[in-house]
């Protein structure tokens, strides 16, 4: 690869960023027309990679990047296979459409251009997703996608259930990265690499690692809270309060997509053991089954299509852990085909509501007449996405049952739970396709109409590319679908499915799923109160879970506030005192390292009255009961202190001292005068004797630190200096004085400072007058 | 060896800071807090080794401190220490006149307008 070409797929992974910048200008100033010049952006992107097509097409990756900080390995750098490749073109084609949908869709809106710079946003960190090498780049841009899903659910802020559905999806995708993170540092622990490219090849290694499970394990949290796979999944629907362009792209072409690249991605280095092939069919199945029902069970359109966008999310779960070449293969048709089909389904659901002012199915009907263009593009979505011909939604269909059909019993069960999900979601498809177009006329809230270009468009393209890709299958495949399937096997595994219905197993599934959607789709009516009945009988599912959760987080928070701060001084004080203490004692009994008794040198009698007098001046202040003898305690002890400087040669902390400790007793003096606070002590003797034991308990550890202080071998290299220096350099003779005026002259510019703050703020509180209410 | 006793008199000194300070009457908290600086004080003073009578002063003739004196560096350390304790305890006890004055509580527990006891939980919902 070229120089050039670097900075080009660097420019086109850039180029939705510079979108998010550009909206709200360009909206504020062209309106709903900006959404033409908008989608150029991601347009350009996408001509970008198609021209790398060819090349990856051929088999060979095109990577690059630049480096970010070397000496740890990470980098910005990018690997572009089938894989990504194929992320990276329906990411930023759709996103271009999406673009134009959203034009059309918030026309007029006041915040259009912020709706859009979030759109974008969310584009670029979609797609620095898919085509991550460096693990810090693919955590990174994983998270950017939960929080732009945050700002874009959550977009309508005003409404509460739109504020609950953001912080829902935040909490449990945002949560699950950091099991991404854990998962890929645990990788990286393994395989001493840091990107993908690298560490797929370690995969019989990581196999036989002890870690295998856990890096397995910590990946699935990631990609099924992202793909929201059961019990995981009550964000999915809930995100249905956020615009729905949004829906169309976060929620079911593009985001939730991630949980699954990410199997993909790793599947050559995680994929194909026993753990893989239980944990994924089981959840996928799970998953599968649950969305589909109640897909049939809801009536709201968007909420119906969120469900069975789970449902497609967990047969591409359940494909993935099915094993074998074909299950791949059809796992990677199937995800195409849903881009393409849901994609346009959803921006058709929000033609109808923002055209008819309801998006309920029972309020719906007859629409065929005004809206004929519509009815046509949903009739198309709606047979690729029940797998008819020649859609190709019906190539992936074909190719799941053939992959999935077998003698035993593991084959026989996934063969029937996607059997019966598969006509579920034929049901459902064709609710949304013909119940609101057809029968009668129903009244609506708005005089339906055609809907504009700008609407329209974006789900034709879409439903339009459903059909050509089948049609011109052979070729498709060569370029996408091959490829992509290469890159998850990491061997060369050729698809060859193509639009005409042959005889066999698979087609004889077809028409079996397609018979079962059919008789659900004529009880539809009466089924939907049938499972909300059993959704009802069933509850509180997940979704109050999260309510649950939320709100024992808060309690458990408020909890541990009111135990950390009480907000009593005497509670902050016991902790924190009883915290030295333990410190002090603990670390000597757990190293024992406690002193020597040490060797008391003989005192001389003037030395002894003097530390006699201090212990007296202490006792005397604690066990003061009048004011006055506190304050002469005080000066007591302080004085003592003084006296003891001046007998071991420190005449300046002498002076100081004396000073000081005058000072401090005519201020106390002054300010008892005033007051009339007593100082009778009045704890209760349990908690004095607490109080006691903790003071006792600090002294004595900081004695005993000081003794083990004393017990090493003096360095006196700092003093010496000062002694050496003060008279040559600084020409002083009292080493002290020099130390403070000049050695340390700054310093003492800071001491002096902090002086003058103390004594402003006493001047402050002096002079401010008194707030005081109630008693005197 | 004299710095034993020194630091025995400091642990005293840590025991009556820590006692006080643990004492819900404020101007007794103070006392302790004065106390407790003493102690700091006379922790630094010992741990940089004391001597008798020889106060580090360069003599007249001499150009470089003598081999004997006293260790300089901490009491530079100490004499910034207690002209910063001393501001420090001014402050506190005009703040706590002042406390005194306006809450009118002269035990600690006394003084919550910053945390009332029972202030309401902070809104929790979506």
């Amino acid at each position: 690869m070229t120089s050039g070409a670097t900075e080009a797929t660097f420019a086109a992974l850039v180029l939705p960023f510079l979108g998010a910048v550009v909206a709200p200008v360009l909206a504020g100033r062209f309106g709903a027309r900006a959404a033409w010049g908008l989608a150029v952006l991601p347009a350009l992107s996408f001509l970008h990679f198609c021209s790398l097509v060819p090349e990856i097409a051929g088999g060979a990756p095109v990577t690059g990047g630049y480096a970010w900080v070397p000496s740890y390995n990470l980098s910005f750098s990018w690997y572009l296979d089938g894989l990504s490749l194929t992320f990276a073109l329906l990411v930023t084609g759709i996103g271009a459409l999406i673009v134009l949908y959203a034009g059309g869709y918030l026309k007029g809106h006041v915040l259009q251009g912020r709706f859009l710079a979030f759109l974008f946003l969310f584009m670029g960190a979609m797609l620095g997703l898919v085509v991550s090498d460096s693990f810090l780049m693919l955590f990174i841009f994983w998270e950017m996608t939960s929080i732009t899903s945050f700002l874009l659910i959550g977009f309508d802020h005003e409404r509460r259930a739109a504020r609950r559905a953001a912080l829902q999806a935040l909490v449990i995708t945002g949560g699950g990265g950091l099991f991404l993170l854990a998962g890929l540092l645990l990788l990286w622990n393994v395989t001493d690499v840091t990107h993908m490219s690298l560490a797929l090849p370690y995969g019989e290694a990581l196999k036989a690692s002890p870690y295998y499970l856990a890096v397995l394990l910590l990946v699935l949290m990631a990609a099924f809270t992202k793909s929201a796979q059961f019990p995981f999944h009550a964000w999915l629907p809930n995100a249905m309060e956020a615009p729905t362009p949004v829906s169309a792209y976060l929620h079911s072409a593009t985001m939730v997509k991630a949980g699954i690249y990410l199997l993909m991605r790793l599947y050559p280095a995680l994929g194909g053991t026993a753990a893989w092939e239980i944990i994924l069919p089981v959840f996928g199945g799970l998953t599968l089954i649950v969305g589909a029902v109640m897909a049939v069970g809801e009536s709201d359109l968007k909420r119906m299509l969120a469900y069975t966008t789970l449902a497609s999310l967990g047969l591409l779960v359940l494909l993935l852990g099915a094993g074998g070449d074909d299950a791949v293969e059809a796992a990677v048709l199937y995800l195409m085909a849903h881009a393409l089909f849901k994609g346009a389904f959803f921006m058709l659901a929000g033609i109808l509501d923002h055209e008819t002012g309801s998006r309920d199915i029972t309020a719906l009907g007859g629409l065929v007449s005004a809206m004929p263009l519509t009815f046509a593009i949903t009739l198309a979505a709606a047979l690729s996405m029940g797998g008819l011909p020649p859609f190709f939604g019906f190539l992936a269909k074909e190719e799941i049952y053939a992959a999935l059909a077998g003698g035993n019993l593991r084959a026989i069960l996934l063969t029937a739970t996607v059997v019966l999900g598969n006509a579920l979601m034929f049901a459902a498809a064709f609710v949304i396709a013909l119940k609101p177009f057809l029968g009668a006329r129903k009244p609506t809230p708005r005089a339906p109409h055609e809907a504009p270009i700008l609407l329209w468009l974006a789900p034709a393209v879409l439903a339009l590319a459903g059909l050509v890709a089948a049609l011109l299958s052979p070729r498709f495949h060569a370029l996408f679908s091959t490829p992509m399937a290469s890159a998850v096997r990491a061997a060369p595994a050729p698809v060859e499915i193509g639009p005409m219905p042959h005889f066999g197993l698979p087609l004889l599934l077809s028409v079996v799923t397609i018979l079962v959607g059919i008789g659900v789709w004529l009880l539809a009516d009466r089924l939907r109160p049938a499972v909300a009945l059993l959704v009802a009988t069933l509850s509180p599912g997940p979704d109050a879970a999260f309510d649950e959760f939320i709100a024992g987080l808060l309690a458990l928070a408020r909890r541990v506030t009111r135990l950390t701060q009480p907000g009593r001084l005497h509670i902050y004080m016991t902790v924190m005192f009883a915290t030295l203490a333990a410190a002090l004692f603990v670390t000597p009994a757990l190293y024992g390292e406690w002193p020597a008794w040490p060797r008391f040198a003989p005192l001389l009698p003037s030395e002894a009255m003097i530390f006699a007098v201090a212990v007296i001046g202490l006792g005397a202040v604690i066990t003061a009961r009048q004011r006055l003898t506190a304050i002469v305690a005080l000066g007591i002890q302080g004085f003592a202190v003084a006296v003891i400087f001046v007998f071991y040669s420190a005449p300046d902390l002498a002076f100081t001292q004396f000073m000081v400790e005058t000072l401090s007793v005519v201020i106390l003096t002054l300010v008892m005068m005033r007051l009339r606070l007593s100082v009778v002590d009045r704890r209760a003797p349990r908690r004095r004797l607490v109080d006691g034991a903790l003071a006792l308990g600090g002294g004595f550890g900081l004695v005993l630190l000081t003794l083990k202080t004393l017990e090493t071998p003096f360095d006196p290299a700092l003093s010496l200096f000062f002694g050496q220096w003060s008279r040559v350099i600084a020409h002083g003779r009292n080493v002290v004085n020099v130390i403070i005026v000049d050695f340390r002259g700054t310093d003492t510019l800071g001491e002096i400072a902090v002086v003058t703050a103390a004594g402003l703020a006493v001047l402050a509180l002096l002079r401010r007058r008194s707030t005081r209410r109630g008693k005197a | 060896m004299i710095e034993p006793w020194l630091a025995v008199l400091s642990g005293l000194f840590f025991s009556a800071g820590i006692y006080l300070l643990l004492a819900p009457h404020l101007l007794r908290a103070l006392i302790g807090f004065a106390l407790f600086g003493n102690a700091v004080n006379l922790l630094l003073f010992l741990s940089g080794r004391v001597t008798r009578d020889a106060p580090p002063i360069i003599g007249e003739a001499e150009t470089a401190l003598k081999a004997g004196a006293a260790n300089p560096l901490p009491q530079a350390l100490i004499l910034t220490a207690i002209v910063i304790s001393f501001s420090f305890f001014a402050f506190l006890l005009v703040l706590a006149w002042r406390a005194f004055r306006d809450l009118g509580a002269e035990e600690v527990d006394g003084l919550d307008r910053a945390e009332p006891r029972d202030r309401p939980a902070p809104p929790g919902g979506y």
